[in-house]
Formats: structure tokens, C-alpha cells, sequence
């Protein structure tokens, strides 16, 4: 007994060491944050282009971005495999080319890069070139002039009129000529936008680049309008109508031309996926400098692609919610139904947020009882009934998410991160326990639950760890050290003290 | 404001809590591959039989789904009957009949099923519903227990049994679990049923708890728990120290019913038995156990581990005598 638990004890020491010593050399040799605060935002770009061969040679051609806005490219890296490859020179940027003499399959190149916004610069200035103005039929030529003629009336000036522009193309229901011009351009209303500029005489070009949002996988280039007002460029977002450069706005590429051309393809998609991490201003700077001799962090989460990145920054979470699980049950001694179903249905409030996530996980689990009362009487073989339960849970979720977005509320959407078998299971074994040992004991197991999944989602959304386990992994050595020696904890639960506490007047 | 007690008074009380009964207790002194004659009720009774321990009878046991089409050939000239699962834990799933008229099935609780609702909970057993982790399971059917009319007042719409816990084969603690119309006929303390201390001596009463406060009276039939005394209590004490030998766990709770005609019957094994036995004795475990510890060291046989037991464990002053 005595040596299993002083083995325990070596064990759990010599991990909570390692993971502590680990992190703190990165802290303390390599620079990097212990604190989410003190850092800067780096995202990783993965850059996916895929297209379907033609016959003959393939020449794809992605012009690259060239650090407009105060962007800065810290680490760049291509995929190439059997292609020939180079990146060249041309006018004002760089080119990226993937060559080869012929191809059979579908075929996707990828580019990753890491970027982070020095600073806050405004875009270069343009030739002030006047646009052609564009070539119309008859009656679009007199809509277009009526609407020009309108907009000018109510602007000051280029500026004003653009943002009047994209305010009266936007509108739920527009004016009678931006209608009829949206109608008949049978093309994006950008296009349209770009012609009104040309065709009112006012120099304007298109900015393409990414909208960033953590963890999106499938994000493709947005554009916004760069209008000359007479001395100065302006930006204006062509949904909003909102004037400047946006903070979360990755310039690619300035001005006219395509980002990407593919030769001897078709079907061709420029996608990207995103992932955003901190790390602090000074590795920043160091990362710059001596980019590819940082062996540790080759050796972090950060080496991975960026899709698998955003995909573990929610697995390093699970520990720590395991850990809540672990200290609920042994210390406190709360009655959970199901070991680690709490753990998942604070994965789920991660996605929901936790009011939404509690609101949606109640009315599934009490209709589900409700339905799973009615199927009872059916007298159906227990596969074949939870399996009915799964079909409703899953019917369910389809109301829930058809009637809150009738409704406006777009966060029940997020019903889908559910686990529907887990929660299937969950209902069938409450409505058991509802059976042989009554509701008090249904409000006990599925209270004690929810308790449970709440406290381990609250510690999961504490920015601090999350910044701790996605940058420190070896952190999670230490945590596992943590449970061993809980896991030879031999005192009281919490809730003993309370289940005994007549014990020591009655001796 | 929530009263909870000092964990130094526990301590001191010697009472024993989840996690140390899980680790000390149960972790160092039941292997696990004797798990399973416990667990599984069929192979209980099995070596139960083998070892000349009384069992209830065994009518029949239904592995598969379409066995239970027959259930009804089966009961045959059966009036009273227990379906139960082969695996079930904590008394789950089982079902009791005590009458019967034709096709209809009168429960312990009153309440009338038909043969529709027996094949249900039958084929549910299969499926693993009141089983450990879910697994498929197999149903036995056996004889009711025809209980000694001597405890009847004792119990409401159920039979009353006598938990004893035995610790490296030495008797170390014994309650009797009286259902109440709380419980709904079962003898699950934390559901409402009177857990009885009994003196490992002589059998008779110490305290009676209901709901974790103690009790005088049973409090749907009344009667009064202070002149509880068991009959045949060495042969309860005998066979409960037996089934320690039969499973080779260190650590166990032996559930225990009085038959009319037969005397002490093993119902089912436990070999993770509950705390609450510590409320209904008024006392701690620990310290108990630690002379079990010594007693097993020291005394040669099975008779001598029981007798020294029984001058140890002996508690003159009952709670309910005061």
C-alpha cells in the first residue's frame, strides 16, 4: 500500500516538474507569453488553392500579398510537391508559380503563412487614372444616369456619394433604377458599384483580402472599394458602407488584376483557413529575425497545419475539463449521470455560449423525456428505442434551429454541436432512473450534470487557459501529475461532511 | 446555511468515506477476477450451491429475446416469483410477484401487470438496461422468498434483509434494511428504507436510521424497533462469513434473508457495499476494520474468526436501549 502510493507520489512529482520546468524555460529562454495579455495577434493563413486539370500543361500563378496596410509577414511556406515551382518579380508584387507538363487528378496547392499587423498604416496611393465609363444598353444607360444624377444631388462630394452609393445598392428593398440596374447586371452588386464609380467619373479600385475569424476553415477573398475623393483614397466596405481600413482585414492585393490565375484548369477555388494565436511582441520580433532555427516551437502545436491547429486548441481543452470532472466527483462527490457526458456538454456550450447552450440542452432533454414516456408504452427492444430517441433528438434539433432562425435568434443554430447519441443515451437513462427511483433522483443526476458541465466550461473560456494549453502543452504533464495524486486521495468528499454531519452529536 | 461536519470529527469518529473504502478497502483487497462470481448472480448461486450455502430456488433463466415469447411456459404453475437481471447492480430491474390471478400479475407494491409488461422488463434485462455499463445481460426467475413471519411487522410491501459486511472473512458490521412505503417496497436506505444497526454479537438492535435521522418505529407499520432481535443469528454470522471464503473478496457485503422454512438465505453478494451501514450502527467503520485486520491475522479457522468477532464487535449499550 505504502510503496504504491509513494510510487504514485514520484510519478506524479517527476510529470508536474517536467511540464513546470518546460514551460518556464519557454517563458524565460524563449520569450513567450504567460500571460494572454502581453501578446500579439499572429494569425496563420493557409492558403488552398485546388482546381480540376484540363488537358496539357498546368501553370497556376497566385500573386502573393505584399505587406499593405502595416501587415508583415513573418514565415512563409509553400507546398510543391511534384510541381516546379518558383516565385518571381512582377510590376509591383510578388508571383507565385506552380508549374507541371501534365496532371490527371484534382489537385490542391497550399501556401501557409504567418502574419501579424505591425502596425495600423493606411493603404498606398494610387495613379489617379479616370475610369472608362462602362458600355450600357439604352435603358440602363437612363437608369444609371438617374441614379448618378440622385446620388450627386445628396453628396458633397466622391466620398459621401460612394457611401450613399453602397447604402442605396444594400438596402433591403432599393430605389426603382439601383433595382432595375441590380436586375439586369445578372453579376454581383460589386460590379455594379465599380460601374456607378466609372460612370460618375470618380477613380476607384478594388481591395481584396480576408476577413480574419479564428478558426474558420473555408474563408475566401472579400473586396472592398478604394474610392479617390479628389485629394485623398478612401476605403469603404462594400456591405456596409463603412469608411477605413478594418483592423481584421488582411490586404492581399491593391488595385486591379486577379490574385490567382490557373492555365490548363478549370473549376479553380482560392480558399482559406485561418487560425489565430498570440505570442508575445518580442518573440515576434525574434520569430522575424531567425525564422527555422526556433527548434522548440518546430516541435509546438505551431508546426502543425493550420486546419489540425484550430482542431487542438479544443482537444487541449478536454484535460482541463476532465480535471473539473475528476475534482467534482472525488472531492466534492457530485452525482453525474455518465462519467465525462458533462465534459461534452461543455464542449457544446463552448460553441452555443452557456445561456443559449442551457436554454437549448433543457428543452431537448425534457421533450425528449416527454416523447421517450410515450414510446415506453410501445413496449419496443431497447436498441430500437433509443435509436427512435436519436431520430427525435435529431428532429428536434431541426425545429429548434428552423424556428429561431424564423425568429431571428441565430445562436440556436448552433444546436448541431449537441451530441446527439450522448444525449440520446442521457434521456433513455433518465427516464429509467425517472421509473425505478423517481424524479428526485432525475433532478439530482441531471442537476449534478449540468453543475458539472457549467463549472467545466467556465474554466475552459478563461482566456488564460486557453492561451496556457494551447502554448504551453507541456503543462498538461503536470495536470496529469495532478490526477494521479487525487486518484490516491483516501479523505472525505465535501458532501460526506454533509451526508454524516448527525454522526458526531448522536455518539 | 448548509451544516456540514469537520472532516477532524469524521476522522476521529472512524468513519469511513468513498474515496478511502474505493481505495484502501476495495481496491487492495478484492482482485478483480473475483469480480465476477459476484457480479454475475448466476455464477453466486452456482458456487453458493457448491458450498452448501442456501439459496433461493432458481425456476429458470432467459438468455435470449426469444425466450421471452416462452416466459409465460415458463411461469407455469408459479404464483410468486423474482425476475432479476443475471448483472444488475444496486438492486435495479428487479421485479417482484407475490400473487397471481390467471393472466395478471400482482407486484409487491399492489400494482396489477399483465404478461405484456413481464416481457417487456424481460427482454429490458437482455438488452442491459439495469446492467453495468449496458452490456447485454440474461434474466433469472426465482423462487419468492417465503420471509420468516417474525420480521413481518418489520417491513412494508417487502422483505426486510440483513446486510453484513465481512472483512478478510470476519464479520465486522450488520444492518437490516426494512422497507418502508417511502422506498416503494425496496430496502434501498437512500430511497427511504429503515436501515436497523444490529450487535455482531448477539443480533439484536442498536439504532434504527431512516433518512439519515434516527427512528423508534417503523413508521408505516409501527412497530417498535427496540425489541428487534434476530433469529438464528450464528447461522446469519456463518453464512455471511462463508461467502467471504466462497469469493475470495477481502472486502464485501453479503445480503442476507430469512426464509420461513429454510432459515438465513444468501440473496445476493455486494462487493462494493454502501456506507450508509456506519449511520444505521451509530458508528465508524475504520476502526472495526482495523481489528478485522488483526483478528484475521491471528485467528486460525472460520469459527474462531466469527467467535473473536463476536467478543469484539459486542456493543452493550444500544443507542435505542437509551
Amino acid at each position: 500500500m505504502i510503496a504504491s502510493s509513494a510510487k504514485v507520489g514520484i510519478i506524479a512529482g517527476v510529470l508536474i516538474v517536467f511540464g513546470v520546468a518546460v514551460a518556464a524555460y519557454k517563458v524565460v529562454g524563449l520569450d513567450l507569453p504567460l500571460w494572454p495579455g502581453e501578446s500579439r495577434e499572429v494569425w496563420t493563413v493557409e492558403t488552398k488553392v485546388s482546381f480540376k486539370p484540363a488537358d496539357g500543361p498546368v501553370e497556376v500563378d497566385l500573386a502573393l500579398p505584399s505587406g499593405l496596410g502595416g501587415w508583415v509577414t513573418l514565415e512563409e511556406h509553400f507546398a510543391s510537391s511534384g510541381f516546379g515551382f518558383s516565385v518571381f518579380e512582377e510590376g509591383d508584387g510578388r508571383v507565385a508559380r506552380w508549374s507541371r507538363q501534365s496532371l490527371e487528378y484534382p489537385t490542391t496547392l497550399y501556401f501557409k503563412q504567418q502574419v501579424y499587423r505591425a502596425r495600423l498604416a493606411s493603404l498606398p496611393d494610387l495613379p489617379v487614372e479616370l475610369p472608362d465609363p462602362p458600355l450600357l444598353e439604352a435603358d440602363q444607360q437612363a437608369a444609371m444616369e438617374r441614379f448618378v444624377a440622385d446620388l450627386r444631388d445628396r453628396s458633397s462630394g466622391p466620398a459621401t456619394m460612394t457611401a450613399l452609393m453602397i447604402q442605396e445598392l444594400r438596402r433591403p428593398q432599393p430605389g426603382q433604377d439601383a433595382e432595375f440596374l441590380l436586375g439586369t447586371y445578372r453579376d454581383t452588386p460589386l460590379r455594379v458599384m465599380f460601374d456607378v464609380l466609372a460612370y460618375a467619373g470618380v477613380a476607384a479600385y478594388p481591395v481584396r483580402g480576408i476577413a480574419l475569424q479564428d478558426g474558420r476553415r473555408r474563408q475566401t477573398l472579400s473586396t472592398l472599394l478604394q474610392v479617390y475623393d479628389g485629394s485623398d483614397w478612401e476605403v469603404f466596405d462594400p456591405e456596409t458602407g463603412q469608411a477605413g481600413l478594418p483592423d481584421d482585414f488582411f490586404v492581399w492585393r491593391q488595385g486591379n488584376g486577379a490574385a490567382l490565375r490557373v492555365l490548363g484548369g478549370r473549376d479553380s477555388r482560392l480558399e482559406f483557413a485561418l487560425v489565430r494565436n498570440s505570442l508575445s511582441a518580442k518573440t515576434v520580433v525574434s520569430m522575424e529575425e531567425r525564422s527555422g532555427e526556433f527548434a522548440l516551437l518546430d516541435f509546438s502545436i505551431y508546426a502543425l497545419p493550420v486546419e489540425q491547429q484550430g482542431i487542438f486548441k479544443g482537444i487541449l481543452l478536454l484535460p482541463v475539463a476532465a480535471f473539473v470532472v475528476v475534482m467534482m466527483r472525488v472531492l466534492v462527490g457530485i452525482k453525474t449521470s455518465g462519467t465525462f457526458m458533462p465534459v461534452l456538454i461543455a464542449l457544446a456550450f463552448l460553441q452555443t455560449t452557456l445561456w443559449v447552450g442551457l436554454a437549448i440542452f433543457l428543452v431537448l432533454v425534457s421533450v425528449g423525456l416527454w416523447i421517450r414516456s410515450w414510446l415506453s408504452h410501445l413496449n419496443l427492444l431497447l436498441v430500437a428505442r433509443v435509436s427512435a430517441v436519436v431520430i427525435v433528438v435529431v428532429l428536434l434539433m431541426a425545429a429548434l434551429s428552423l424556428i429561431s432562425y424564423k425568429l431571428g435568434v441565430d445562436q440556436a443554430l448552433t444546436v448541431t454541436f449537441f451530441p446527439t447519441i450522448i444525449l440520446s443515451w442521457t434521456i433513455e437513462r433518465m427516464s429509467i432512473l425517472w421509473e425505478e427511483e423517481g424524479g428526485r433522483e432525475v433532478m439530482m443526476q441531471g442537476g449534478g450534470s449540468l453543475l458539472v458541465a457549467v463549472l467545466a466550461y467556465l474554466t475552459m473560456s478563461v482566456p488564460l487557459v486557453e492561451h496556457l494549453t494551447f502554448n504551453f502543452p507541456e503543462l498538461l504533464v503536470s495536470l496529469l501529475g495532478v490526477i494521479l495524486l487525487v486518484g490516491k486521495y483516501t479523505g472525505y468528499r465535501l458532501f460526506e461532511l454533509y451526508r454524516f454531519r448527525d454522526m458526531a452529536n448522536m455518539k | 446555511m448548509i451544516k456540514l461536519v469537520k472532516p477532524s470529527v469524521l476522522r476521529e469518529l472512524g468513519i469511513l468515506g468513498m474515496n478511502r473504502r474505493n481505495l484502501t478497502f476495495i481496491g487492495a483487497n478484492n482482485p478483480r477476477r473475483n469480480y465476477q462470481i459476484v457480479d454475475n448472480k448466476l455464477l453466486t448461486k452456482k458456487a453458493a450451491l457448491e458450498r452448501n450455502i442456501v439459496v433461493p430456488e432458481l425456476y429458470g433463466v432467459i438468455e435470449h429475446q426469444f425466450q421471452v415469447n416462452h416466459i409465460m411456459e415458463m411461469l407455469e404453475g408459479r404464483d410468486a416469483f423474482v425476475i432479476k437481471p443475471v448483472q444488475g447492480s444496486g438492486g435495479k430491474g428487479i421485479l417482484v410477484i407475490t400473487s397471481r390471478d390467471g393472466d395478471h400479475f400482482i407486484k409487491s407494491s399492489g400494482g396489477v401487470i399483465d404478461a405484456r409488461d413481464l416481457r417487456r422488463h424481460t427482454s429490458n434485462i437482455l438488452a442491459g438496461l439495469h446492467s453495468l455499463g449496458g452490456r447485454n445481460d440474461a434474466a433469472m426467475i426465482e423462487a419468492l422468498i417465503d420471509f420468516n413471519p417474525a420480521l413481518a411487522e418489520y417491513s412494508y410491501e417487502g422483505v426486510p434483509d440483513i446486510r453484513v459486511i465481512v472483512f478478510r472473512g470476519v464479520p465486522v458490521m450488520a444492518m437490516m434494511r426494512c422497507a418502508t412505503h417511502a422506498s416503494d417496497g425496496k430496502a434501498n436506505l437512500h430511497q427511504g428504507a429503515v436501515g436497523v444497526g444490529l450487535d455482531i454479537a448477539e443480533g439484536f438492535s442498536i439504532a434504527a436510521v431512516q433518512h439519515g435521522s434516527l427512528v423508534t418505529h417503523h413508521p408505516d407499520t409501527g412497530a417498535c424497533f427496540k425489541s428487534l432481535s434476530l433469529p438464528d443469528w450464528d447461522a446469519i454470522l456463518d453464512l455471511a462469513a462463508s461467502c467471504a471464503e466462497m469469493t475470495g473478496l477481502g472486502y464485501l457485503g453479503a445480503d442476507i434473508v430469512l426464509d420461513r422454512q429454510r432459515g438465513p438465505m444468501l440473496l445476493e453478494l455486494n462487493a462494493r457495499p454502501g456506507l450508509a451501514i456506519q449511520v444505521a450502527n451509530q458508528e465508524g467503520l475504520i476502526h472495526r476494520l482495523g481489528i478485522a485486520t488483526e483478528i484475521a491475522r491471528t485467528a486460525e479457522d472460520h469459527d474462531a474468526r466469527i467467535r473473536e468477532a463476536k467478543l469484539r464487535f459486542h456493543r452493550p449499550q444500544a443507542v435505542l436501549q437509551q
